[in-house]
C-alpha cells in the first residue's frame, strides 16, 4: 500500500495525544526540580533537593506506598479468584444465565465515587444497615474509623466495584476457548476438577495474566474510594500513594515536592509492573 | 452433575447477586426517607418501618437556594463531556488503530508495538500526577472550569482505551477485505471508509462502551479542573457528602447517575452471549 497514507491515519490521534501530554509530562519533570509552593510560586532551580528529601526524610510516602501495595495486591487477588469463579459458574448452562451475567457486570458500570458515597451510608457506624445487623449480636464495629477495619471496608468496596471487570475479561476468554481440548479430556475420562487444572486453567493463562495486569494498573490508581470513604484516615491508615501526592500537591500546594513524588512514583510503578508481568508469566505458564 | 454441586452453584451465584444488589436497594429505600426516618436508625421497608416521602426526589430539581441540589445541569454537563470525549477518542483512536494494525512503522528503533504501547501506557499514569500540570496548563489557556477543557483531558483519558480495543479488533479483520477493495479501484481512504469501517461496527461499539464507562465514571479530573461554572454529576453528588449529609437526596441522585450506564450492562451481555465480544477483548 501507498507509503504516505499510513501516516494520515496514525498522526491525527498521535499528535493530539502528544500535544495534550507533552507539556504536562515535561512540566512535571521541571517542576520536580523547583521549590514551587504556595509561599514562593515560581520555577526556580534547586537541583535534586526534592528527591533527596523524598529518599531521606519522608517515611510517610514509603508507608503510603507499602499500604498501596498491600491494598492493590489483596483486592486484585480477590477479584481474580471471585471473578474467575463467577465466570466459570455462568459459563456453561445455568438457569437465568443471562440475568446473572448482567447482574455480575453492573457494578463496573457505576461511578465508583458515587457508589462509595452510598457504601459510606451502608457502613455508617450508628445509622447504617450493616451495624444495624451487627447490633443484633451486641456489636458496633467501627467500619470507617478503626485502623484495621477501615482497610477491610476499602477492600470490600473495591472488590464490589471491580470484580465485574475481571469477570468480563475472563468470561469473554472462556467463551472464546477452542472445543477440541475438552473433547480430548472427556474421551480420556477426566472429571471437572482435572479438566479445569489441565485444560481450562492453562488455556486461560495468557488471558488471566492480561486481566491481572490491567486490574493492577487500574487498582494502583485507587483514590476516589479512599477520598470519599475515609479521606485516608483514621490517621494515615488508608492513605495510598495517590492520596498522599494529592495532599502534598493540591491541599498543601507544595507543587515542586509533589512533582518529585509523582516522578518517583511513576518510575517505581513502571519497574514494578514489568517485574510483576515477568513473575506472572513464569508462574502461570509453568504448568504447560 | 450431582444435586449437591448444583445446589452449591446456585447458592454461590445467588449470594453474589445479593451482594451486588444490596447497595442499590439500600439507596432506593433511603431515597424515600426524610431527616426524621434517617436519623432514627436503619429502617428498610416503606410504610412498615417508616413513612415514605418524595422529598429526596423533588430536591433533585430544586435550586440550592430552595434546599435542593439541582442535578439537571450537572447531568447534562456529564452527558456532553462524556459524549464529546468518547466521540473524539473513538474517531482518532480508530484511525490510529487501523494504521497500527495494517501498516508497518519504522522510525529509528520505534516499531508498531512501541507506538501501541505508548498509547496504552497513558493509562498507567495516576490522575493525580497529571492533574497538577493540567491545572496549570488549562489555567494558562483560560480553559479551567470549562466544558472544552474537560473534553481535552478526557480525550487523553479515553483514547488509550479506544486504541487498545481497536488494534486487537482490526488484527482480526482479514486483510483480504482491504486488498479486494484496493484491487476494485478504491483508494486507501475509500477502502477504509466504505469497506473496513462497516465491518468494524461491533468493535467500535465495544470501544465506545468502554470509553463511555470510563468517561462517565471519572471523578478526579472534574473535581480538580472545574469549580462553579461547570459541574459534572459525580462532583455535584460528592459535594453532598459532608458532615450533615442529606442521605435522601444523595441516594436519589446516586440512582439517577447510575441508571444510564446500567443499560450498557445489557448491551455488553448481548455481545458477550453472541460471541462478538471475545474477539474484541483480549
Amino acid at each position: 500500500m501507498n507509503f504516505k497514507h499510513k501516516y494520515m491515519f496514525l498522526l491525527p490521534g498521535l499528535l493530539v495525544l502528544l500535544a495534550i501530554l507533552i507539556f504536562p509530562i515535561g512540566f512535571t519533570v521541571r517542576l520536580s526540580l523547583s521549590s514551587w509552593d504556595s509561599f514562593y510560586p515560581g520555577l526556580d532551580f534547586i537541583g535534586l533537593e526534592n528527591y533527596v528529601r523524598l529518599f531521606t526524610d519522608d517515611s510517610r510516602f514509603w508507608e503510603a506506598f507499602g499500604r498501596l501495595s498491600l491494598l492493590s495486591l489483596t483486592t486484585v487477588f480477590l477479584q481474580y479468584i471471585i471473578g474467575f469463579s463467577l465466570a466459570l459458574l455462568v459459563w456453561k448452562e445455568i438457569r437465568f444465565q443471562r440475568l446473572f451475567r448482567v447482574l455480575f457486570l453492573i457494578p463496573m458500570m457505576t461511578t465508583p465515587v458515587i457508589m462509595t458515597v452510598v457504601w459510606r451510608t451502608v457502613f455508617h457506624e450508628s445509622l447504617g444497615p450493616v451495624n444495624d445487623f451487627f447490633s443484633l449480636f451486641g456489636m458496633q464495629p467501627l467500619w470507617l474509623s478503626s485502623e484495621i477495619l477501615s482497610k477491610f471496608t476499602v477492600i470490600l468496596v473495591e472488590v464490589w466495584q471491580w470484580t465485574p471487570f475481571m469477570f468480563l475479561l475472563l468470561l469473554a476468554g472462556l467463551l472464546s476457548l477452542p472445543k477440541e481440548p475438552y473433547l480430548a479430556a472427556s474421551i480420556d475420562g477426566a472429571g471437572p476438577v482435572r479438566t479445569f487444572v489441565y485444560v481450562t486453567f492453562p488455556l486461560m493463562a495468557p488471558i488471566s495474566i492480561g486481566a491481572i495486569i490491567i486490574r493492577l494498573i487500574e487498582a494502583s490508581k485507587i483514590m476516589d474510594t479512599v477520598y470519599v470513604l475515609t479521606s485516608g484516615g483514621p490517621g494515615t491508615s488508608t492513605e495510598t500513594s495517590s492520596f498522599y501526592i494529592f495532599i502534598k500537591g493540591l491541599r498543601e500546594f507544595q507543587f515542586g515536592y509533589s512533582a518529585a513524588l509523582s516522578i518517583t512514583y511513576l518510575i517505581i510503578m513502571i519497574i514494578s509492573f514489568t517485574v510483576i508481568a515477568k513473575i506472572l508469566v513464569k508462574l502461570m505458564v509453568r504448568g504447560e | 452433575m450431582s444435586l449437591f454441586y448444583s445446589t452449591l452453584k446456585y447458592l454461590a451465584v445467588t449470594l453474589w447477586s445479593m451482594f451486588v444488589i444490596a447497595p442499590f436497594l439500600w439507596a432506593l429505600t433511603t431515597s424515600f426517607k426524610d431527616f426524621q426516618s434517617v436519623t432514627s436508625g436503619a429502617t428498610y421497608i416503606p410504610w412498615v418501618d417508616f413513612e415514605p416521602t418524595l422529598d429526596g426526589w423533588r430536591s433533585l430539581f430544586k435550586s440550592p437556594a430552595q434546599g435542593g441540589i439541582a442535578i439537571v445541569e450537572p447531568f447534562f454537563n456529564s452527558v456532553i463531556v462524556t459524549a464529546a470525549g468518547s466521540g473524539i477518542s473513538i474517531i482518532l483512536g480508530t484511525l490510529a488503530a487501523y494504521s497500527l494494525s495494517r501498516f508497518t512503522f519504522r522510525v529509528g528503533p520505534i516499531r508498531n508495538g512501541d507506538i501501541t504501547f505508548f498509547f496504552i501506557s497513558q493509562r498507567i499514569m495516576p490522575p493525580v500526577v497529571l492533574s497538577i500540570p493540567f491545572f496549570i496548563m488549562l489555567g494558562k489557556l483560560g480553559l479551567l472550569d470549562t466544558l472544552f477543557g474537560l473534553v481535552l483531558v478526557y480525550v487523553v483519558l479515553l483514547m488509550p482505551i479506544a486504541v487498545w480495543i481497536m488494534v486487537d479488533f482490526f488484527n482480526k479483520v482479514p486483510i483480504e477485505i482491504d486488498e479486494t477493495a484496493l484491487i476494485d479501484g478504491c483508494n486507501p481512504y475509500q477502502a477504509f471508509f466504505k469497506v473496513v469501517l462497516p465491518n468494524s461496527v461491533p468493535g467500535i461499539i465495544v470501544a465506545g462502551m468502554f470509553c463511555m464507562i470510563f468517561g462517565w465514571t471519572d471523578f478526579f479530573f472534574a473535581f480538580i479542573l472545574t469549580f462553579t461554572e461547570v459541574q459534572l454529576l459525580p462532583v455535584a453528588i460528592v459535594a453532598l457528602n459532608s458532615s450533615i449529609t442529606p442521605w435522601w437526596s444523595l441516594s436519589a441522585a446516586a440512582l439517577v447517575s447510575v441508571a444510564p450506564l446500567v443499560v450498557v450492562a445489557f448491551v455488553v451481555e448481548r455481545y458477550l452471549s453472541k460471541g462478538n465480544l471475545s474477539g474484541a477483548l483480549k
